[in-house]
Parts: C-alpha cells; sequence; structure tokens
C-alpha cells in the first residue's frame, strides 16, 4: 500500500512537491485579496499585490510659493525641497530620494534627476535626488511652478478600508441585512425537516418510496424556475419583495437537501433503540424529540452549516426576493451591483469589501469543517 | 419595525410555531379524533397511526410543494404567454428565443460549462485526493483545497480578479506577460477562451468538494485487492487506475452529476465578471436579463434549463432508489 504514494524517497518527494504547488496554486488567489486589503489606495495602483513588502515608486505633485524668490547677480532664484511641503510631510517622514521628477502632470517621471529642464513659464529647473531643487529665471515668476515627482516610498499597510467599507459606506448595514437573511433561513427549515424526514425513516406509510424519490428528484429543480412564479405569488398574497419573502423562499428552496440529509441520517440510527422505546409505550411524538433529535445532532448541524454557507453566499435570490434599495441589500447585492460599479477601481474597497463577506462564512468553516464534511459524504447519493 | 427584530420574531413564530404545530396536531389527533379508549381503542391506535406520518410530513410537503414543485408548472404555463401574461402565445418565447443569437451562444457555452467544469473538477479532487492519501500533512493541504466552498460566488469573482485583471499592478497574468515583454490583455475579453477562464473559477471552488467525497471513497477501498495487486507486480499508475478507479467510479459519477447540477444553476460568476458581455452568457446568467422585465422571456429560459437538468434528475431518482432496495 505504501508505494502507492511513493515507492522510493524520489517518488515521496515528487508528491510532496506536486501538492505543495497545487495547495499554493489554491490560495494565491485568496492571498492577493487579503494582502491588497490592508494596502494603501497608492500602492494598489502602482504595484502587485505580490510586491507588497517592497518600497514602490509613487508619484507625487508640489506646488512651489514664488514668494521665496531672490535676485542674485541678474537672475532669479528659487531654492528649496520638494520633501519639504507640509502635506507630504506624513509620506516622508524622514526624508525622500527623488527617482525622477517631471513638469508635466501627463509624465511625472520625465527626467532623471540632477538633469536641468526647460520650464515652460520660462527659466530652468533642476531636481536632484535628495530633493532638492533651484529655479533659475530671467525675470520673476508670479506663480511658482508644479512639480511632479517620482519617490520610493515604503511598504504601507493600513486599515483604512476597513473603516472605509465598515463606516462610511453602507457595508455595515448589508452585513446586518445579510445576518438577518441567513440566521432564520437556516433555522427554520430544519425543525420541519427533521420531522418530515423521521417520518420518511421511521414511519410505514404507503407512498414512502414515492416521497423519498420526489424529495431526490426535487433537490435538482433548478432555482431559476421557481423566480417568477414565485415572486408573483408572494406579490399576490401581499408580502411582496421582503424579508419574509426571502426567508420562506430560503426555506423552500432548503428543504430538500435537509430532509434528504436527515432521512439518510436517521435511517442510520440503531433500530433497537427506537424499537425498545415504542415497546415501553413512547409515542412517535416522544420518540422523536427524545430520542432521534438528539442522536441526529451531527447531521442537523451539517445541514445548519450548508444552509447558513448557502443563504449567506447567495446572490439569485437575494437579488429577485429583497428589494433593490440600500436599507434591504445583503452583502453579495451590494458587492456585485453597487461598488462593482460605482467603485469599479478603487482595489482597496472591492477587497475589503470581499474579504469582510467571506470572513464569516471562512470562520465558520474552519471552525465546523468535520461537520461539513460528514454532512457532504452523507448527502451524496452513493 | 427594523429587521433584525422582524428576524428574531420570524425565529421565534416559526420555531414555536413549528413545534407547537407538531404538538398540537398529534395531541388532537391521539385524544379528540382517535381517542385511545372506549370500545374501539385498538381501531383507534391502529387509525391514529395512519394518520401521524402525514402530520409529520405536512409542513415539509407543503413547502415543498408550493416552493418547487408548483414553480415547474407555473413556470411551464407562464412561459406561454407574452410579456404582459395577458394574451396566450404558445410556444412562441421559444421560437423567438431559437431564433436570438445571444440564446444559442449561451446554449453553446451552457453546454462548454457542463463538460468542462464536471470534468476538470472532478479531476483535480481525484488527483489531490491520491496525492494526499498518505501524506503526513495531507489534512491541511485538503483543509485549504477544500476553503473555497466557504466563498460565495461573488467573492470568488473579485478573488479572480486579482488574476484576471488587464492592469499589470493588480492582475498576475497580466504581471507576468508584462515582465515576459508582452502587451497587457483583458483575458476576459478573449472570446470563446474568456468562457475557459470564468470555468476556472467555479472548478477552483469545486475541486475541494469532490476531493473530500473522493478522498473518503479511496479511504474505503478494501485493502486487500491493492495488496493483490502490488503482489501481482501492479506499478502504482495500473494500481491506480485499474485497481482503485473502478471500484469508486460509482462515487466518481455522483460527484461528476452533483458538478454538473450546480453548473446548470450558477449565475454570480458571469453576472459579476463580464455581466454577459464579450460572447460569455450562460443560460442562468442570460435569464437574468429578463427577471423583471419579460417574465415570459424569463421562463422559458429557466424551463430551458429545466429540460436540461431532468435526465440527471432522472438518473438520480433511480439511483436514490436502488439504494433503497
Amino acid at each position: 500500500m505504501d508505494n502507492i504514494a511513493g515507492q522510493n524517497q524520489g517518488g515521496r518527494v515528487a508528491v510532496n512537491i506536486t501538492v505543495l504547488i497545487l495547495v499554493l496554486l489554491w490560495l494565491l488567489p485568496t492571498i492577493g485579496l487579503f494582502v491588497s486589503s490592508f494596502r494603501d489606495r497608492d500602492q494598489i495602483s502602482n504595484s502587485g499585490w505580490w510586491q507588497a513588502p517592497f518600497a514602490v515608486d509613487l508619484n507625487f505633485r508640489t506646488r512651489i510659493a514664488s514668494d521665496g524668490m531672490r535676485e542674485e547677480a541678474g537672475r532669479f532664484i528659487l531654492e528649496g525641497n520638494v520633501f519639504d511641503d507640509p502635506s507630504l510631510a506624513s509620506d516622508f517622514p524622514d526624508g525622500g530620494v527623488v527617482s525622477a521628477f517631471g513638469t508635466r502632470a501627463v509624465e511625472p517621471g520625465e527626467f532623471p534627476p540632477g538633469e536641468t529642464v526647460e520650464l515652460r513659464t520660462g527659466g530652468t529647473l533642476v531636481v536632484n535626488a535628495d530633493g532638492s531643487y533651484l529655479i533659475e529665471a530671467n525675470e520673476e515668476l508670479t506663480r511658482g511652478p508644479t512639480l511632479y515627482f517620482e519617490a520610493r516610498t515604503p511598504p504601507k499597510f493600513t486599515l483604512a478600508n476597513y473603516r472605509t467599507v465598515m463606516f462610511a459606506d453602507g457595508m455595515d448595514r448589508a452585513f446586518i441585512n445579510t445576518l438577518t437573511v441567513a440566521i432564520p433561513a437556516t433555522i427554520i427549515p430544519i425543525l420541519i425537516a427533521a420531522f418530515a424526514a423521521y417520518a420518511l425513516a421511521w414511519m410505514d406509510f404507503p407512498g414512502r418510496g414515492l416521497l423519498i424519490a420526489a424529495v431526490v428528484g426535487l433537490l435538482v429543480v433548478p432555482l431559476q424556475l421557481a423566480l417568477v412564479p414565485l415572486l408573483s405569488l408572494h406579490t399576490s398574497i401581499g408580502i411582496g419583495q421582503s424579508f419574509l419573502g426571502i426567508w420562506l423562499a430560503h426555506t423552500g428552496f432548503g428543504l430538500p437537501l435537509a430532509v434528504y440529509l436527515l432521512r439518510n441520517y436517521m435511517v442510520g440510527l440503531p433500530r433497537d433503540i427506537i424499537e425498545g422505546a415504542k415497546v415501553d409505550g413512547a409515542t412517535d411524538f416522544q420518540i422523536f424529540v427524545r430520542i432521534i433529535l438528539p442522536l441526529s445532532f451531527p447531521a442537523l448541524a451539517s445541514f445548519a452549516i450548508f444552509q447558513f454557507l448557502w443563504t449567506w453566499n447567495d446572490l439569485l435570490v437575494a437579488k429577485v426576493f429583497l428589494p433593490s434599495g440600500a436599507d434591504s441589500q445583503v452583502m453579495t447585492v451590494k458587492i456585485a451591483d453597487d461598488l462593482l460599479g460605482s467603485r469599479g477601481g478603487d482595489w482597496g474597497i472591492l477587497a475589503t469589501a470581499a474579504f469582510v463577506s467571506i470572513a464569516v462564512p471562512l470562520l465558520v468553516f474552519f471552525t465546523m469543517q468535520r461537520y461539513l464534511v460528514r454532512g457532504l459524504l452523507a448527502g451524496s447519493v452513493k | 419595525m427594523p429587521p433584525v427584530l422582524q428576524g428574531i420574531l420570524t425565529i421565534v413564530i416559526g420555531v414555536g410555531g413549528c413545534i407547537g404545530y407538531f404538538y398540537a396536531s398529534n395531541l388532537i389527533l391521539d385524544k379528540v379524533i382517535f381517542p385511545a379508549k372506549g370500545p374501539k381503542a385498538g381501531r383507534n391506535i391502529n387509525r391514529a397511526n395512519q394518520v401521524r406520518p402525514w402530520l409529520f410530513l405536512f409542513p415539509a410537503m407543503f413547502a415543498l410543494g408550493l416552493y418547487l414543485a408548483y414553480p415547474v408548472v407555473g413556470s411551464f404555463y407562464r412561459s406561454l404567454f407574452d410579456r404582459s401574461g395577458a394574451n396566450f402565445i404558445g410556444l412562441g418565447n421559444y421560437a423567438d428565443l431559437f431564433s436570438e443569437a445571444g440564446f444559442r451562444t449561451a446554449v453553446f457555452n451552457n453546454l462548454l460549462w457542463v463538460l468542462f467544469v464536471p470534468a476538470a473538477a472532478t479531476f483535480f479532487g481525484l488527483l489531490i485526493a491520491q496525492l494526499t492519501d498518505r501524506l503526513s500533512w495531507g489534512n491541511i493541504a485538503k483543509s485549504l483545497i477544500f476553503m473555497p466552498m466557504a466563498i460565495s460566488f461573488v467573492g470568488a469573482s473579485l478573488i479572480w480578479r486579482f488574476v484576471y485583471s488587464a492592469n499589470p499592478d493588480i492582475g498576475i497574468i497580466n504581471a507576468i506577460r508584462d515582465s515576459m515583454g508582452l502587451v497587457a490583455l483583458d483575458p476576459l475579453q478573449v472570446r470563446f477562451w474568456n468562457n475557459f477562464f470564468l470555468m476556472f473559477i467555479l472548478i477552483w471552488i469545486q475541486t475541494g468538494f469532490a476531493m473530500v467525497i473522493l478522498s473518503a471513497a479511496l479511504r474505503g477501498i478494501p485493502e486487500e485487492t491493492i495488496e493483490a495487486a502490488i503482489i501481482d507486480g501492479a506499478n502504482p499508475f495500473q494500481v491506480f487506475f485499474k485497481i482503485k478507479v473502478p471500484q469508486i467510479m460509482g462515487t466518481i459519477l455522483v460527484v461528476w452529476t452533483t458538478i454538473t447540477i450546480l453548473v446548470l444553476k450558477v449565475f454570480d460568476i458571469v453576472y459579476t465578471m463580464t455581466g454577459g458581455n464579450f460572447g460569455t452568457h450562460i443560460l442562468p446568467s442570460y435569464m437574468m436579463t429578463y427577471m423583471f422585465r419579460d417574465d415570459g422571456r424569463a421562463t422559458a429560459v429557466a424551463f430551458v434549463i429545466m429540460i436540461l437538468v431532468l435526465p440527471v434528475m432522472i438518473w438520480n431518482i433511480r439511483q436514490a432508489r436502488q439504494e433503497m432496495r
């Protein structure tokens, strides 16, 4: 058996390396999102997230005031240092190094430091690597020129994206809305399904096999079919597009999996216990509440995880059954319809919003993976 | 009332109502309708036990019927009417759809998805399940590859934008092209192949699912069969393809069909990545372009999806019935 994975040292190493590469490939996109969500906006647009730990060349502009100009031997001279600009002080607490400079916004890094260039307003300009500049002109300049320069800035990580997303962008509201949708939509189908699953597993009645087959069939009915008829049904009975509507919809859509999964589990419970209880005079209701429910906890937990992940991550049902206004948007809708449109280029905000929306499912996933796997194994038709 | 309070109230009403319904209905059945006393006690107990399963089943059956069975019929019925819903036009919506180039593209793309995604996800799942089987850190590796299962399709799409973006400072693919001196291009605008770039996202999500189930199946293979093969001189590849794979063929099929069904439902990826532009529509996303605008067309598209799912559904039901015997 051992020689399958690696009959020799070389094989074993090859397997280890292959798996390592696969895992890295699988993780890479998520890591990119995670790193980007902590990066400064300017840094994101100037270097890839894989360069996040390194310094990056960013463009800056500074407006030079002309009032410091002095006359010297018939020429007007203006001297100073670009890093002295108070608005840039926070980026360069201990000075910086200019790697290129320019006089036009379209080409901020036109010239290498130290080169003397002509100013459009007349006169010459030179910016040195240490940031000091010298402007010489034949006549006094009324307005100081605007300088553009490129400087190496250290990597900068910030929580600003999270602050924007959580407090300024309406994402807090969307987060609460998602919770509001997901929790009732997870809890309500469990009980309904548990009773039905018990009947299908342990009670004898004509047509039982047919009903189980029907549940298996409904398991694969595409959701798309349900959208139009149910929305018009909801509208005609006065529910319309509302939270109540989406809870009912999620309950209905989650039931086949719940019934199927729980029945498969309950059938496997030991017959002796149930028959023993019956002989002792317990009613079906008592057996269900006292014996079946506690014993089925693993299956209940795994369905709850599935349904929670599904309702939390859902976009389609939320788009159709919830009103589209900002006070009932869930996070997926908010990201897909709002942020991608209005903030399409703001990668930091997008990454952060996405990370906020996947944080809870990831937490659930890593803490309760055991139940999830068990549910998957019970849920697939074997 | 704020939605949060409404939610808590719904939980209380829902759970309380459920327990109340089951308790009260059983009580009424046993004490009022068929009381287990008096001259007909024995017959009453039997009758009560005949009715009881239906009490247990009723809420679930009602919800399933209303939310899943009725829509199949309701959608088909609605698809026979025009946009306003007032005029019966027979199969007019279907005829219009099939004459539309966009619809034909969506069907073609959807077939590509159905062929490619389950195959690739099952392949990778099987590969990883086999490779990690005897690995000391196999469980960690599996858990990390399984992780995308928890991520929403919207979240996954955003994650993959950091791979596909046309900007070489954002997208990895273009960063690599850039470092090789190639011009940046938007992978999602490359006709035909962009479908596959979108499929990778779903494969990335579904491989974990395939891996978990196939890994359990591999562990369930009796050791003797493998030992016998090794003694007979089979090499690792022969053991894998001739001994292991045939024994877990049933599970492979299950994984395959489960992913196929999922593929026919997912609209989120196309919707968030391209919005169906550049020839990437699939049926579920194509349907959403009609949703809220033309219910007749929307239901017609939905019904076409249903027809595509039908063979899988029948296979599933037969499978389940065999298992019960």
